[in-house]
């Protein structure tokens, strides 16, 4: 149609071997807002590279305007008023808030000299426009997470832009900042601004948007006016079933306690945190980005050292800031972002396992390498990890089976608590039902199990007890079957 | 297409390199048949290039880690220094064998000070492995150029030649040190905890601090490592010339580093395999004495290393991007 | 203005401050004039290579071979125009390093920009090949006279003087070359968008990329005018110390980096000022001109540079290392 602004048509890629997506077609109309809905490794960011011109399609077609394009690339993307807001920002940590905001209009005009009153006053008015606040003059690093996301939209809107994409806008924003963000979009819709907003929470996408488009797997799975679903549709249409989150039957009451948290402080970072776990239990604890989750999390992995306060583990202290001790004492964590945190990329899937199991075969100084490998190639069958070979880097296996790898590595040491920091974080829908399932055999093991996770449906579907932090305290504790997903969603983010 | 016998020696950088050693050692054998093939060119070869090859796996242990060891001929000569001073103040009876061993006792404790200084300030004080051992490297050489105030030392006894100039059944003691070294080097790396480990953080340092591995303490070991590789490197120079010397082999900090790389040692971490900088090691020792046959400078010896480092990265680049797309 | 203790500027500046506090107070000669000329004469060339060295490094990249381009250049011109063209000027001799130097930068660049090789190897194994290069193909032997046109800029000095115990003291010519080089880069780092995208890419390579850097052409530059600075930086070193010998200033690349990274610029990339880099070049010049003064031998010179980088960078990493164990 000649009134879109952007279309696509059977865009296709595929990463070594493995697509991305799949024969993706939609169009974008000026002014419109747009949903882009799908669970994580849906093909969502994908799209958004091929659109900002940073991955090129190896197939399909992509028009502006009624306009075919060739090959795209990240200026040209931009001078057709495409401007991207990516999940980590892609903003300069060394550079200031002005020049962050005003450096692509800059490039854009093809400026060869600095104009720092221009950029000054171009970042001074785009703020304005946005109706916030931020010190021009500091160095984008020391800012907090909200407002580098602000700094982000900004430098977007700096340029004349036709269509805005937000890439998961809303994970770090608390709910007034999400109310804020919501102003933001229909502001930009109203001066004909097209906003593709990318997201897996329902209730917002349902709120801002006009049109919904659903991709799972890399294939679009729906498309149609926002008005057209519910939540439980999306769902549906996301994961490919129907799950009505259903919480796991509860503890028995004889259930012992295992690992007691007390009084766990860190200035700036969690307050006064104090909570039990029990044998068997599964435990969530979620809050916004920077309430403080993540912290806590590697804080009962000795990742971090808290101020004060006391673990223990079936009644023994655990040695605090050590990651050593932690392990030493069966503690395990796995850990939320797995590619730079998780794995050893480039080593075999066997070395990864293995790592975790070193010490317990070369007590005499050899390392018993037919005894680890064993084990571990052991590992792989009883988790049902599909790698072809298994001494191939572990790069080459799919998301959900390097979470099992990255799972293996702990339980091949047989530990008494995991903590397990976004779990299905990146994995197919298929295999986060699978990993649900080894959450729950574990604890039907005896494990105590706490799973960190902004994912809402995964809380309520693999939890006991869900604990909500908010500014660094836990503030609420709440029997799993006692909320509605939305409930949890308001309780987290007012 | 099934892949034959020679296209999958090709795809691993041993491979590859194996192919060029022997390429080099065939086309110096094609220009100097009768030189440099004799029997007293292999002797002498295998005499020269111990001393660097030792060097060049202190190098590779640092690098698996992802860091560098730029101190390693700092260590080698204030080892060289402290063995030369206990040699020349000290004497002993008959051969001087005793007092030689412990000359080389003392060295490799050099060494191991050296190597516990450069790992504390990289693993416990978090200094970039690349400034911490420059530093460090100049203070090593600063304390040996104060201690003799730049000349060399000379006068050792007759037991202090053996290391670097006898032989054993016709094989030069040098190479069978470094023999034994480079077999113990490769076994540490292959077949013990603390080998895998370095390795792995060297991957990915990060993943290896979320695994619960020992990091400071592996740090800390690998620079010890590489601190007594480098004092033993010394102890077969001061041999080979009969003296010691603040600024000897400081041409050998830039080889290292080459052959290291050369040998497929990834710079930044994670991988490399002692047979590489084997294979590496003799390429670089077949050119520089094949050239030096044929007439060719010896500074024609640092372009041709210069060029070779080059194209070997670039080979080794192409190949990855080729196998990614 | 508060002084941000932190910054390495301030800890090098106080330590070029005490160390001159107690060079003076054991030798109150060392106030003078001539300890000013020397300190200014020992940081021409050191200075030119520190700017040059700043800006690879606030790309995010590193380079070791600019001594070698350095060496290259200058006994390259000094015997082509002995050979061809004595009648050219002395600027022309400049200018002829800076080209010389231009082309060998750009060897690096289309290793490191287009082939995307690493920083640190490619400019190691350039190092070592234009040093073999010109040692195998062009000459050894020191070129002792110098062509007139460097001859003459040897001679030029813009202060000349006489002490009150009859020696003399003078500042050469090239001193301004180095104030023009400091300027000249702090003009591209912080005035022109060019600069601001060198800064942007050492901060993030991704990021650069995402809004449309020409990264690989930023990078060329880079590696380009390094050569540049570093051939100019060869013909003031030969034309002030008369001679043009090949086996001059390779080996002096880390110290370069050291003096560098000793003003607060840092390895990782996007970070690093001119100022910092002027007053790690006077901390070095000072310790190798007069350590002696306060007493300590002039053969523990590379100690005492040692522990000033093991400070200077130590200090730093030991504070950003609490820092991420406090916020982690």
């Amino acid at each position: 149609m000649l009134n879109d602004l952007v279309t696509l048509d059977g865009v296709t890629k595929t990463y070594s071997g493995i697509t991305a997506l799949d024969g993706v077609g939609f169009s974008i109309a000026a002014g419109e807002a747009v949903c882009l809905a799908g669970e994580n490794g849906s093909g969502k960011s994908t799209l958004i590279k091929i659109l900002a011109g940073v991955e090129q399609p190896d197939r399909g077609e992509i028009a502006f305007s009624g306009q075919r394009q060739g090959l795209l690339n990240p200026r040209l993307s931009a001078a057709a008023g495409i401007k991207v807001i990516f999940q980590d920002f892609s903003l300069f940590p060394n550079l200031t808030v002005a020049e962050n905001i005003a450096f692509s209009a800059e490039l854009g005009i093809g400026a060869k000299l600095v104009r720092r009153a221009r950029m000054q006053d171009l970042a001074r008015r785009t703020l304005e426009r946005i109706g916030v606040d931020i010190p021009l003059h500091a160095a984008v690093e020391t800012l907090p997470v909200a407002h580098k996301q602000l700094v982000a939209i900004c430098r977007a809107l700096a340029t004349e832009a036709k269509l805005i994409i937000m890439d998961e806008p809303t994970a770090a924003l608390t709910e007034r900042e999400v109310r804020v963000l919501l102003d933001i979009i229909r502001r930009l819709t109203a001066d004909g601004v097209a906003v593709l907003f990318v997201s897996h929470k329902l209730a917002e996408v349902l709120e801002v948007c006009q049109k919904v488009i659903v991709l799972r797997n890399g294939q679009k799975v729906a498309e149609g006016p926002a008005h057209d679903f519910d939540a439980a549709s999306l769902t549906r249409h996301m994961t490919g079933h129907d799950v009505a989150p259903r919480p796991p039957a509860p503890l028995p009451a004889t259930a012992p306690t295992l690992l007691r948290v007390e009084g766990l402080h860190k200035t700036g970072a969690f307050d006064d945190v104090s909570f039990n776990l029990r044998a068997g239990e599964v435990l969530g604890v979620s809050g916004l980005l920077g309430s403080g989750r993540t912290a806590l999390a590697k804080a009962l992995f000795g990742l971090l050292a808290p101020d004060r306060g006391r673990i223990t583990l079936d009644g023994r202290n655990v040695v605090l800031g050590n990651p050593l001790a932690a392990a030493e004492a069966g503690i395990g964590y796995v850990p939320e972002d797995r590619l730079t945190e998780g794995l050893f990329l480039t080593q075999s899937i066997l070395q990864n396992i293995a790592i975790g199991r070193l010490d317990a075969h070369g007590r005499s100084g050899i390392l018993d390498l037919g005894g680890l490998m064993d084990e571990a190639r052991d590992w792989l069958k009883r988790l049902s990890v599909k790698a072809a070979n298994p001494d191939a880097p572990v790069r080459s296996l799919s998301g959900g089976n390097q979470q099992r790898v990255v799972l293996a590595r702990w339980m091949a040491r047989s530990p008494r608590v995991l903590v397990l920091n976004g779990p299905s974080v990146g994995v197919d829908v298929g295999s986060k039902a699978e990993i649900h399932g080894i959450i729950a055999d574990l604890a039907a093991q005896g494990l105590g199990i706490i799973v960190i996770s902004d994912d809402l449906p995964e809380l309520l579907s693999t939890c006991q007890r869900i604990l909500v932090m908010k500014a660094g305290k836990l503030v609420e504790d709440i029997p799993a079957g006692q909320v509605t997903e939305t409930d949890l969603a308001h309780r987290l983010a007012s | 297409m099934n892949p034959t016998p020679l296209s999958r020696v090709l795809a691993s950088t041993e491979g590859r390199l194996a192919v060029i050693a022997a390429i080099v050692f065939l086309v110096m054998s094609a220009l100097a048949p009768d030189r440099f093939l004799s029997l007293q060119n292999m002797t002498s070869m295998a005499f020269q290039f111990p001393e660097f090859a030792i060097l060049a796996l202190a190098m590779t242990v640092t690098m698996l880690t992802g860091g560098i060891d730029l101190s390693v001929v700092g260590i080698a000569n204030l080892s060289a220094i402290m063995a030369a001073t206990i040699l020349t103040r000290v004497t002993g009876s008959g051969d001087g064998t005793a007092i030689v061993l412990v000359a080389y006792g003392a060295a490799i404790g050099v060494g191991v000070m050296a190597g516990l200084f450069n790992g504390v300030l990289v693993a416990t004080l978090g200094l970039p492995p690349i400034l911490a051992t420059l530093g460090s490297g100049l203070i090593f050489t600063g304390i040996a150029i104060a201690l003799t105030g730049g000349s060399a030392m000379m006068g050792f006894p007759a037991a202090s030649a053996w290391i670097g100039n006898a032989t054993v059944f016709g094989v030069p003691a040098p190479l069978i040190l470094f023999g034994v070294l480079a077999v113990l080097i490769s076994l540490l790396l292959s077949r013990t905890a603390f080998g895998v480990k370095l390795r792995m953080f060297g991957a990915n340092p990060l993943a290896a601090r979320f695994a619960a591995i020992n990091i400071d303490a592996m740090l800390i070991k690998v620079y010890v490592l590489s601190g007594v590789l480098a004092s033993v490197a010394g102890m077969v120079v001061m041999s080979r010339a009969n003296s010691a010397k603040a600024d000897y082999g400081s041409s050998y900090l830039l080889l290292a580093v080459l052959i290291a790389v050369l040998g497929g040692v990834n710079p930044y971490g994670g991988y490399g395999r002692v047979i590489g900088v084997v294979l590496a090691v003799l390429t670089m020792q077949f050119l520089s004495s094949g050239l030096n046959m044929v007439g060719v400078s010896n500074f024609a010896r640092e372009l041709i290393w210069g060029g070779l480092l080059i194209f070997v990265m670039i080979v080794n680049t192409w190949r990855v991007r080729r196998r990614r797309s | 203005m508060t002084i941000d203790w932190s910054r390495n500027e301030a800890l090098v500046a106080l330590v070029i401050i005490a160390f001159c506090a107690l060079a003076a107070a054991s030798d109150p000669g060392f106030l003078s004039i001539a300890t000013l000329t020397d300190l200014l004469r020992g940081g021409i060339v050191l200075g030119i290579f520190a700017v040059g060295a700043l800006i690879v490094l606030i790309s995010g990249g590193i380079d070791v071979s600019f001594t070698a381009i350095a060496a290259f250049t200058m006994y390259v011109t000094a015997m082509v125009l002995n050979a061809a063209m004595p009648w050219l000027p002395w600027w022309a001799a400049l200018v002829m390093g800076m080209g010389i130097g231009a082309c060998l930068g750009s060897i690096n660049g289309v290793l490191i920009a287009v082939m995307g090789l690493p920083t640190l190897i490619v400019t190691l194994g350039t190092l070592s090949m234009f040093r073999g290069f010109m040692l195998t193909f062009i000459g050894q032997k020191q070129i002792t006279t110098l062509p007139p046109g460097m001859r003459e800029f040897g001679r030029m000095m813009i202060v000349r003087g006489e002490n009150a115990d009859g020696s003399f003291y003078s500042l050469h010519a090239a001193f301004l070359v180095t104030v023009l080089a400091i300027v000249l880069t702090w003009a591209i780092l912080h005035r022109t968008m060019l600069g601001r995208q060198i800064f942007a890419i050492g901060g993030s390579v991704e990021s650069a990329r995402r809004i449309g850097i020409n990264v690989r052409g930023v990078q060329f530059f880079v590696y380009v005018y390094v050569g540049v600075l570093a051939g100019l930086a060869g013909i003031i070193h030969s034309s002030m110390a008369r001679v043009a010998n090949p086996f001059d200033l390779v080996g002096l690349e880390l110290s370069v980096i050291a003096a560098v990274v000793l003003g607060g610029a840092r390895l990782a990339g996007g970070h690093g000022t001119l100022t910092g880099t002027v007053l790690g070049v006077t901390l070095i010049v000072l310790v190798r001109n007069s350590l002696i003064v306060l007493g300590i031998p002039a053969t523990w010179q590379s100690v005492a540079i040692g522990v000033l980088i093991l400070i200077g960078t130590g200090l730093p990493a030991w504070q950003a290392k609490r820092a991420a164990a406090r916020a982690a």
